[in-house]
């Protein structure tokens, strides 16, 4: 699991710890059943106070993300998180957010970007087609 | 040997409207705060604030000349032995005999705790990488502060005073000395009190934090609060400006031209009025750095060692 915490930008470092395990989670880099590491081990390899690591993961089972095993460690939540489409959302529009910073800056209308955003999908989903097609042609 | 548990409820450190004078000069100024059992609580000031002075008091070294410390309910002066057994020490320089081994500073050390503990004490030597028959004059910086760190921890003490712990080594030095501060914490019930004038470091550890600014104090709440109370905004200015800007409820202003920053204490709705009745507008809102807020207070713009 890797994080990096800042102390620069002044967001709390639980919050830091919360917002990019989420964020592991949401992406694919932690699956279901993951075990994440212990909160020593964490608070450790992170030089920070353990308390804000326990703080960050009893949030982060609150939410859905992580349960703990009684004394068998502390794992990525199967059942998924009902905050997954939220954070995923999220994500996007930080993203999004970013390319529209940059296409007002580069003078692109916006209808420009999502005529550019539709035919960079359809290049992106055209091997998945052929291999449906190909999977249609053997059955 | 147990010390009787009646104090078990009793603070580890209370200092009540303390005052400490060297000749002229006021060290410290009516200081009063309290550190619970199990905080992690972060001193921090620029060299000369009365950090070391604070602590020097808190280990008996110095009579205050108005005001009090008590130590787990007890005067430390009247009872050197009863507070200092309880407590383990790390002074800002690593102060340690030359001429002894490793080992024979571990068993010289011993001597004086009757909860010293050998197994323990071995663990931590093996963890810092610290060979039993260097000699101390040899050691590194780094390696003196582990080694100095072994002999405050080896008795397990209750509470943790570390003077400076990182103050002049190299960042992997630092490293393992926050490790192993990091890895004391977790242990149950231990009360750390360590003073820095590394912020980034205080941040990463500390829960509660005190703020020394010339013998004062200027601050002194949990990292939450802190964190919560405190602002920055950013403010536009359609027209260039030319300071001094006078804004009701900041603790600082910087900038130049259109762009300034404003730190503020909870004063969000009185800076805003402030920054509005000049014509300008609030851009950007975020929450500082410890390193941030503490230089809005302390009025200086930066953290010299």
């Amino acid at each position: 699991m890797n994080i990096h915490l800042s102390t620069n930008n002044g967001v709390p470092i639980y919050r830091q710890i919360v917002s990019q395990v989420k964020y592991l989670v949401a992406s694919g880099r932690l699956l279901p059943s993951d075990e994440v590491p212990p909160i020593r081990v964490l608070a450790e390899r992170l030089l920070i106070n353990p308390n804000t690591v326990a703080r960050a993961y009893r949030e982060l089972e609150a939410a859905g993300i992580l349960i703990s095993r009684q004394g068998s460690g502390t794992y990525v939540s199967n059942t998924g998180s009902p905050l997954a489409w939220a954070e995923r959302i999220k994500i996007m529009t930080e993203r999004v957010d970013a390319l529209l910073a940059e296409s007002r800056q580069l003078d692109v209308p916006v209808q420009e970007v999502i005529a550019l955003i539709k035919s960079r999908d359809r290049l992106l989903a055209q091997p998945r087609e052929e291999e449906a097609a190909n999977a249609d042609a053997v059955s | 040997m147990q010390m009787p548990s009646h104090s078990a409820d009793e603070l580890p450190i209370l200092v009540t409207h303390l005052t400490q004078f060297y000749g002229r000069a006021t060290a410290l100024s009516d200081l009063s705060l309290q550190v619970p059992r199990g905080a992690v609580f972060g001193l921090v000031g620029e060299n000369g604030a009365g950090k070391t002075t604070l602590i020097k008091l808190m280990l008996g070294l110095l009579v205050p000349n108005a005001g009090s410390v008590t130590m787990f309910g007890m005067d430390p002066i009247q009872h050197p032995e009863r507070v200092l057994g309880r407590l383990g020490y790390l002074s800002e320089d690593h102060d340690l005999p030359h001429w002894m081994r490793v080992n024979e500073l571990i068993r010289y050390n011993r001597s004086f705790y009757p909860n010293w503990d050998d197994a323990y004490a071995e663990e931590l030597r093996q963890q810092f990488g610290l060979d039993e028959k260097a000699k101390v004059k040899n050691l590194s910086r780094g390696q003196c502060a582990l080694a100095g760190l072994l002999i405050a921890l080896a008795h397990k003490p209750e509470l943790l005073v570390l003077d400076e712990p990182s103050s002049g080594l190299d960042a992997i030095a630092r490293r393992d000395i926050l490790a192993a501060i990091v890895r004391t914490v977790a242990d149950e019930g231990r009360t750390v009190f360590f003073s820095s004038h590394l912020l980034d470091e205080v941040e990463r550890v500390a829960d509660t934090v005190a703020m020394l600014n010339k013998g004062k104090l200027v601050l002194c709440a949990g990292m939450d609060e802190i964190k919560a109370q405190h602002h920055t905004l950013t403010l536009h200015f359609p027209e260039p400006v030319t300071g001094p800007l006078k804004i009701a409820g900041a603790l600082s202003i910087e900038g130049r031209g259109k762009e300034w920053t404003v730190v503020c204490n909870g004063e969000m709705a009185a800076v805003r009025a402030s920054a509005e009745s000049l014509g300008a507008s609030i851009v950007e809102e975020s929450t500082p750095s410890l390193e941030d807020i503490f230089i809005a207070r302390a009025g200086r713009r930066s953290l010299k060692v």
